[in-house]
């Protein structure tokens, strides 16, 4: 194995980098601990913090680039082989069916279409053939619902073991921490007396759980979410685009923030020219509808990477840098709505008396703006990363869906839709793969969107506007 | 009034030149006229001579800011900026790279997208101020929460599912109305109600949510608490005092988007085969019509800022206490 390093990676452990930072710091001040500690006290955001993980830890462990070794005869010199693949896709190729020929519906063992067969006569026989990897196990195609429902049964027990180990460990580092008796701790989080929802998080994590435990079970002998046109099984498609749909999500953010709280803090802080500059520069960039400016971004985008081919040494690095290019483009029209809060927010605090304090001790304005200024804006900052969130995600889908959004041989929920819009006027219809991305899609958005006014609320309830 | 009016218009000149050169920054310095004669031309194996064609046939052969070869005035007037850019600011749109008239193009496919986002506009403030009206009637209760919650789920749901999903349900499995199409005068009607259904509902979740919590920070003033104390009836509380000055804010925040109706919706466009500037402007992308593309970015910012225009103006009419100067 040799690792790959692709640029959205690099910026995406950053980010984590970051993240950790911010936690550690966060830790040990309690004005800053105390917004997040309110924020997973509600049980509806404590569930959608644990879905928001899930994803992430799907994210990153598609974010873990290699070049797979190849067996070589030899076995003396070790050889790398030119594709690029993840740790996701080295876990789910050893439990997902494998690919078949055409479409085939959930749990179904027999194709979609019919074929030409040859049966045990020797005739010519117009049938389903049966699928060359789901229910191949199966010798007697009536008992396929039987075999789900054991292996769904003894999926559900392997989940519940393993959510009662994981249990009883953070239950066991509980007591230790806070020194209390584990019965006591344990009679608090069932009654839900325990300061932080405890018991939505132990709940919502015992459903990934068991739902994982269910897939273990079934993914390696059924296509659960059905396959797609050239085979391929959905439910892999679908949890390889929760990568593409985060990148969007955070990366749009990251890439755009230096840009907004500098120009956003100094516009507000200095005033006079240097005001007026940083808002003419975010009027006209406002004043581009935002799908206009995305389109005609993305077309010289297409016209770059069509003269410029023989730059990308493969299809991953150029897909890749696509995905890199779209995250710019959306933040540089995402940029202007925070940079205007910062920019008012900036000119209130101005006028308090610690920024007159700083100054007359005669510290330099780019002293008073990053000790005084900055620290005292991050609420914002914060409040409009999580709420920008899942405006990307969906925005993603309907770039995609145009042809202008990420490269067509990325997995992304929009390449998913874009792919199936004909599906649904088949005889009979093939909604599974619209039906996968509706699912993963609307439970991500969905929790973001909850996290999201859980963070608005606990920063400051008063922020109604930035929505 | 006048004056502010003249000051605005003359501030939004060097936005709109601003926007002229990001576009033109975009599409002409990035990639080289060249570039796009390759592009268009496919890529591989075009001669020099195809691609000096292209560039004359449309007008990319000049110098991009100066062009040294021309005498007076035409040193600076002969060139890609200002033949391409610099006449767009008298709506001059020129013609597109297959030879159209983009002005008349636009100004046919601007009534197709009116027919869906006028209504869609006008029919959803409706439902979304009635539905967030008595979910504010009905604040704090189990009924309230239940909306909010509905509101959220709503929200989180694509657009494009609700598009598939009313195509779907209402074109093939109900055979109501047809799939896409488009049809002149009224025979129209039948294409349009679907787009129109989807596009309400789809705006539905978002819109009741944001005008709940602005109703709700209405009642708790004291003018609310005021009315009630005189005996008003909560009916009338609701009507007469909380309904009237939440529609402020949301009135004015209409007015901005009136201009950009216009330009249609991309998505809803190209989902139902309706001949509006949306699917213009599709139709440009895809077949990389760089002409097309300049002159919608170009009216887009435009319209936005005659919006901002309009909202002013709007403050002046619902609130007497601020005027223009």
């Amino acid at each position: 194995m040799s690792f790959v390093f692709l640029t959205t990676d690099v910026l995406l452990f950053l980010l984590i980098a970051i993240l950790l930072v911010y936690g550690i710091y966060a830790l040990r001040h309690e004005h800053f601990f105390r917004p997040w500690k309110q924020v997973v006290s509600k049980p509806f955001s404590m569930c959608a913090v644990v879905v928001l993980s899930f994803y992430f830890l799907i994210a990153i462990l598609d974010s873990v680039h290699f070049h797979p070794t190849i067996e070589s005869s030899s076995g003396e010199d070790i050889q790398h082989s030119t594709r690029i693949t993840s740790v996701l896709d080295l876990v789910l190729g050893s439990i997902i069916a494998g690919t078949e020929k055409t479409y085939s519906a959930p749990f179904s063992i027999y194709a979609f279409t019919k074929e030409t067969l040859v049966d045990e006569d020797g005739n010519m026989v117009r049938e389903y053939p049966r699928l060359k990897h789901a229910g191949s196990h199966l010798r007697e195609p009536a008992s396929r619902l039987d075999d789900i429902l054991n292996r769904s049964v003894v999926g559900i027990g392997k989940g519940l073991t393993g959510w009662i180990f994981f249990c009883a460990i953070i239950i066991f580092m509980m007591s230790r921490i806070q020194k209390l008796a584990i019965r006591g701790i344990v009679k608090k989080i069932i009654r839900g007396q325990s300061s932080l929802s405890w018991r939505t998080f132990f709940l919502s994590f015992g459903i990934i759980c068991v739902l994982v435990g269910i897939g273990l079970q079934l993914c390696p002998h059924y296509h659960v979410l059905g396959t797609d046109q050239v085979g391929n099984d959905i439910l892999y498609q679908a949890l390889k685009s929760a990568r593409t749909g985060l990148i969007i999500g955070t990366l749009t953010t990251l890439v755009m923030l230096p840009f907004a709280i500098i120009f956003g803090v100094s516009a507000g802080y200095f005033g006079g020219w240097v005001d007026d500059s940083i808002q003419y520069i975010y009027t006209t960039l406002s004043s581009i509808p935002s799908v206009l400016l995305i389109a005609a971004s993305a077309l010289m985008l297409d016209v770059y990477l069509a003269n410029n081919s023989e730059m990308f040494v493969s299809v991953t690095a150029r897909a890749d840098l696509r995905l890199l290019c779209l995250c710019l483009i959306l933040g540089v029209t995402t940029w202007t709505g925070l940079c205007r809060y910062l920019r008012a927010e900036t000119l209130k605090l101005r006028e308090s008396a610690y920024i007159d304090a700083s100054r007359a001790f005669g510290a330099v304005p780019w002293t008073t703006i990053w000790k005084h200024v900055v620290p005292n804006v991050m609420h914002i900052v914060t409040i409009s990363i999580v709420l920008d969130f899942s405006g990307l995600v969906l925005a993603e889908a309907a770039l995609s869906y145009l042809n202008i959004g990420v490269d067509p041989s990325m997995e992304s929920w929009g390449n998913m839709i874009n792919g199936a819009r004909l599906e649904l006027a088949r005889e009979p219809v093939v909604w599974w793969s619209l039906f996968a991305a509706f699912i993963f899609m609307f439970i991500l958005v969905l929790a973001a969107n909850i996290f999201a006014d859980a963070v608005r609320d606990a920063f400051d309830p008063r922020l109604r506007e930035l929505n | 009034m006048s004056d502010y009016l003249l000051r605005r218009l003359l501030y939004a000149f060097p936005i709109l030149l601003g926007v002229n050169i990001i576009t033109f920054f975009l599409f002409f310095v990035v990639n080289s006229p060249d570039d796009m004669a390759r592009v268009h031309l496919g890529n591989k194996y075009v001669t020099t001579d195809a691609i000096e064609k292209w560039k004359g046939d449309r007008g990319y052969d000049r110098p991009l800011f100066y062009n040294s070869e021309k005498h007076g005035r035409d040193k600076l007037l002969d060139t890609i900026f200002y033949a391409k850019t610099v006449k767009l600011f008298v709506f001059d749109f020129g013609q597109s790279d297959s030879g159209r008239d983009i002005g008349y193009d636009i100004s046919q496919r601007m009534w197709p997208s009116l027919m869906i986002t006028l209504p869609i506009l006008i029919l959803g403030l409706f439902l979304t101020i009635s539905l967030a009206l008595a979910v504010a009637f009905f604040r704090a209760t189990y009924l309230d929460t239940f909306a909010v919650i509905m509101c959220v789920c709503m929200m989180s749901i694509s657009g494009l599912f609700y598009i598939i999903g009313g195509q779907y349900l209402f074109s093939k499995l109900l055979k109501i109305v047809p799939i896409s199409g488009f049809d002149d005068g009224f025979l129209a009607i039948k294409f349009l109600i679907l787009p129109i259904v989807v596009g309400v509902v789809g705006g539905l979740g978002n819109g009741t949510r944001w005008y709940r919590t602005i109703f709700l920070e209405e009642v708790n003033q004291d003018y609310v608490r005021t009315a009630r104390s005189k005996g008003l009836s909560e009916k009338v509380v609701f009507y007469g005092h909380v309904l009237r000055n939440g529609m402020i804010p949301i009135l004015t925040g209409v007015v901005a988007l009136l201009p950009s109706l216009f330009l249609g919706s991309l998505i809803t466009e190209a989902f139902f085969g309706i001949p509006g500037l949306g699917s213009y402007t599709i139709e440009a992308i895809q077949s990389q019509d760089f002409s097309i593309v300049r002159a919608m970015v170009f009216l887009g910012s435009a319209l936005y800022i005659l919006g901002l225009v309009l909202t002013d103006i709007s403050y002046t009419f619902v609130d007497p206490r601020i005027s223009l100067r």
